[in-house]
Parts: C-alpha cells; sequence; structure tokens
C-alpha cells in the first residue's frame, strides 16, 4: 500500500485537481451571470431595462434566482421512478461540465518551480471525446423525461433527443473536413497550429457555419429549443420538474452554452491565441504568465462574444416547426456538410500535387 | 497492486455486476441503463489497453447512438413493470437450457487458450491510437472497410424504403 501511495505523481494530482475545481467554479459562475445577461439582452433588444432592482445594476439578480430555486418546495410525481427522476438532473449537469476537460484554457504558467498547462487533459482524441460526451448529454434529457411519468415530457424528450441525435451527424461531418486540414484531433495541437494569426473559420467558413447552427441546436437555443417549448408544448421534458432540479436543467443549458462557445473558440477561431499578437515572442520578452493570463482574457472575449451571439439569435429569431427543423438537419445541413468535406478533401490533393490535376 | 491492476479489477468487477443487472432488472428501462454502464467499463478496459479511439467509438456508437434507439423504442412501447406478461415456464427453460449451452462452449473455448504468454500489455502498445488504426484500416484493409461501408449504405436505404409510407 505504501509503495502504491508512492508511485502515485501527486503534484500533478493536486495540480490537476485545483485547476478542474477552477474551470468547474468559473463555468458555474458565467453560466449564473449568463442568466443575468440573456434577460438584459433581451431586454435592450426588446427595448426594456432588464432586471435592476437587486444590486446595482441588478447583479445581483443571478443570486436572488438560485436563492428562489433552491427555497421552492421540492415536488416528486407519485408513480415515478425517484431514483431515476433525480438522476435525470444531474446527469445534464455532469455532462455539461464534463466537456471543459479537454479544452485548453490557456498555454502555460510557471509556478512554483512547475510548468503548469492550463489544460486538464491533453488526450490524443480530444475533438472525440467532446462527440462523446455530447452524445451523452441526450440521457439526462431522455431520463428525466421518461422518471417524469408524463405523455408530455417522455414526448418532449424523445423530440428532443431525436433533434439532438440528428444535429450530431452534420456537426461531426463539418468537423471532419476541419480535421482533413488539421490531421489532429488533439484542441492543444488545432490551437498551437492557428497561432500564426490565420484561423480555421477563414479556410472553412462553411464549416463554421454548419458547426454553429449544429452547436445551436445541440444545446436546445432558440430557434431550435422544441424540446421545452413553453407555451405549445406545455414546458417540455421537464415539465414535472420543480425547485433545484428544475433549475439544473436550465443551468445545464447554459453551461452547455459556455463550453459550446468555447469549442467553437477553439476549433475555429484560434483558442487561447491573442489576435494581432506574436504569442511566442512576448512570452519572451514578458515572462509565460503574464502571457498566459492574456491568453485567458483573450479566449474568454471570444467565448463572451460567441454567448452574444447565442442570445442575439435567441431574442430575434422565431422558433422552426419540428418538421422544419428535421428537414434543415437532414436536408440542408448534411449534404452542405458532406459536399464542404469533398471540396476540402479535392482542394487538400489538389494542393499536395502542387496545384497541377 | 499497482494502480493499473486496482482500476482493472474494480472495472471488471462492475461490468460483470452491472451485467447481471441488465438480466435479472425487471424494469426494461433499467436494463438498458444497465446495459450502457457495461459499456463505460468496457471503454475503460479500452483506455487501460491505450486504446483511446475504441474506447470513445465504443462510447459513441453503442453508448451514445444504439442505446439511446434502444431507450426510444422501449418508453415508447411503455413496458413497465406491471405490463410485463409472464413468460411461460418452457420458454424460461429453454432459455436457461440455451444460456448453459452458451456459457459451456465459451469454457471449452477457452479451456486451452494460452494464457501464461499472452498478457495484455496495459499503458503500452500504440496499435489502439486513432493514427495506427487508420494506418492500418486504409492500407491493409481498404477493401474490406470500403465494402463494409457499402454494406452500412444499403441497410440505411433498406431502413428508408421500409419507413417510407406507399
Amino acid at each position: 500500500m505504501h509503495a502504491l501511495l508512492l508511485s502515485v505523481d501527486w503534484p500533478l494530482i493536486i495540480e490537476k485537481a485545483v485547476l478542474i475545481s477552477i474551470i468547474i467554479g468559473v463555468s458555474l459562475l458565467i453560466a449564473m451571470y449568463e442568466t443575468y445577461a440573456e434577460r438584459k439582452v433581451a431586454a435592450y433588444i426588446q427595448d426594456r431595462r432588464g432586471p435592476n432592482r437587486a444590486g446595482p445594476f441588478g447583479i445581483l439578480q443571478p443570486l436572488a434566482d438560485g436563492l428562489k430555486l433552491f427555497s421552492k418546495e421540492e415536488i416528486v410525481p407519485n408513480h415515478s421512478n425517484k431514483f431515476l427522476f433525480i438522476l435525470g438532473p444531474g446527469l445534464a449537469m455532469l455532462t455539461a461540465m464534463m466537456t471543459s476537460a479537454v479544452v485548453p484554457w490557456g498555454g502555460h504558467i510557471h509556478i512554483f518551480g512547475r510548468d503548469i498547462s492550463l489544460q486538464i487533459a491533453d488526450v490524443n482524441i480530444g475533438i472525440l471525446y467532446i462527440f462523446g460526451v455530447v452524445s451523452m448529454g441526450v440521457y439526462g434529457l431522455m431520463i428525466g423525461g421518461w422518471a417524469s411519468n408524463n405523455k408530455f415530457s417522455l414526448l418532449a424528450a424523445i423530440r428532443g433527443a431525436s433533434q439532438i441525435i440528428s444535429y450530431e451527424l452534420a456537426m461531426g461531418l463539418s468537423l471532419i473536413a476541419l480535421l482533413m486540414m488539421t490531421g489532429s484531433l488533439s484542441l492543444h495541437t488545432i490551437v498551437e497550429q492557428q497561432q500564426n494569426g490565420v484561423y480555421y473559420v477563414w479556410y472553412q467558413p462553411l464549416g463554421f457555419l454548419i458547426f454553429l447552427v449544429c452547436a445551436f441546436a445541440e444545446c436546445n437555443r432558440t430557434p431550435f429549443d422544441l424540446s421545452e417549448a413553453e407555451s405549445e408544448l406545455n414546458f417540455g421534458y421537464h415539465q414535472e420538474y420543480s425547485s433545484m432540479k428544475l433549475g439544473f436543467y436550465l443551468f445545464a443549458e447554459y453551461v452547455n452554452m459556455f463550453i459550446s462557445s468555447a469549442v467553437m473558440a477553439t476549433v475555429f477561431w484560434g483558442g487561447y491565441d491573442v489576435p494581432f499578437v506574436n504569442d511566442a515572442a512576448f512570452g519572451l520578452n514578458h515572462g509565460v504568465n503574464l502571457l498566459a493570463f492574456l491568453q485567458v482574457v483573450s479566449l474568454f472575449v471570444k467565448i463572451a462574444l460567441f454567448i452574444f451571439v447565442f442570445m442575439w439569435v435567441r431574442w430575434t429569431v422565431p422558433r422552426f416547426r419540428y418538421d422544419q427543423l428535421m428537414k434543415l438537419g437532414w436536408k440542408t445541413l448534411i449534404p452542405l456538410a458532406l459536399l464542404n468535406m469533398l471540396i476540402t478533401g479535392f482542394v487538400i490533393l489538389l494542393k499536395q500535387n502542387h496545384w497541377h490535376f | 497492486m499497482n494502480l493499473t491492476q486496482i482500476l482493472f479489477w474494480f472495472l471488471s468487477a462492475l461490468a460483470l455486476f452491472s451485467a447481471i443487472m441488465v438480466v435479472i432488472s425487471k424494469n426494461p428501462v433499467h436494463s438498458v441503463l444497465w446495459l450502457i454502464v457495461v459499456f463505460f467499463t468496457i471503454s475503460g478496459h479500452y483506455i487501460l489497453l491505450n486504446a483511446q479511439f475504441l474506447a470513445i467509438v465504443n462510447l459513441i456508437v453503442y453508448a451514445g447512438a444504439i442505446m439511446v434507439l434502444f431507450l426510444f423504442v422501449i418508453m415508447l412501447m411503455n413496458l413497465n413493470a406491471e405490463t410485463e406478461p409472464q413468460k411461460n415456464k418452457w420458454l424460461k427453460m429453454a432459455g436457461v437450457i440455451g444460456g448453459g449451452a452458451l456459457l459451456l462452449v465459451l469454457v471449452a473455448a477457452l479451456k486451452d487458450a494460452d494464457t501464461r504468454n499472452q498478457i495484455a500489455q496495459t499503458g503500452v502498445g500504440d496499435i489502439g491510437l486513432i493514427h495506427n488504426l487508420g494506418l492500418v484500416l486504409f492500407k491493409e484493409y481498404v477493401i474490406p472497410f470500403e465494402i463494409s461501408s457499402v454494406l452500412f449504405l444499403s441497410a440505411m436505404v433498406g431502413a428508408v424504403v421500409i419507413g417510407k409510407k406507399e
């Protein structure tokens, strides 16, 4: 036992544990303030003021909302499976958080005599890991909808799950074209390849657009929020939920939004690369810690812009009908993604052949 | 016992336990959920063998796509423990004999297996990494690979034809 404990690289484990706690804490904090930002953005788009009572400019509003959810009565329907009913929102939250493990949040910092990478796990299947976790996200929704023992919840859960599965395909196909260019699945390598300031979005504009639309669908955001349409579908799969379990479902959507913005920024917009700055030279001149700080700030600015786009679209575009949604997914996005893949492959082959046919 | 061995025994025990739970659960939805746990443990074994690509593809394809379809069907058919019809006694007996015969075959097949010299290499070996797997698939086995893709396509076309209303 003693040898076993010694064989473990304790500083590494502590380092990763601290990093994981920081990232989860920051994700939750950002998700909290996304709810506030969403209400403010909605208010300005609709020419209102938005929440402005709790604290200056209403910045304590998320705390008040959370307190309200915590203090609501907890209702578990009589004929439901209690364990699965509680597992549903937990799974939704877990899968929302798990994706953050492979996103590189910055370069590396030098602290306490150690080089610490700001990425929890640089696995060589980074993008596939994200897909794996996203495909697990269906379970939170389906288990919750089924365990509610309510026909409307079940129908909405199945509706939402089939939407997520349909859009996963187009999302994967749009990324294949990108992977043909990167030649690597590791997110860290993909970011390193974009350090020269030429982001992959310039090579793959169509792929990015498809990915963006699919990200909207995967996060169940308007115009694809068919599984939780309040007015026409009785609030969807979380109809029977109350209190913080409902809060978890709603909150998981915001965490998902944050993480998918992070993935989009990483894969298509250079990740933590600081725009218009030669990162390596800056690191040599001003030290790696300052560079890492600027990189994290740069990534979060990109993420914030994407989150704003999410909100902007939500309060501008009306909701799709379900058949329109399926038609867009299967008959428009998948053929477009396939076409994008073919063109990319053609150009890569042509380039390998020195632009001769 | 090092860390890998502890993980191996933990994953194996969990896999066996969940596999038994798949069989003895009364509620079909619970069976499906236990089966998902089995897939997770098997993926864990793949990771111990340093086959990360296989692990994640196992999760995406089986746990993420096929089991969701299982859940769809079972949830829509509304098979609950109460409505589940009691199986015929002879059918149960036949199931026991069939399972026993399978066990016999497996034991007979593995009895003479060379377990001394074929030790699983945990944490080393790179045949399961995506780079090597891609090279093997697209160089040595490219024709079977393409033929199986045609098979998938024909299955998909068949499904669409069956699903289409006249």
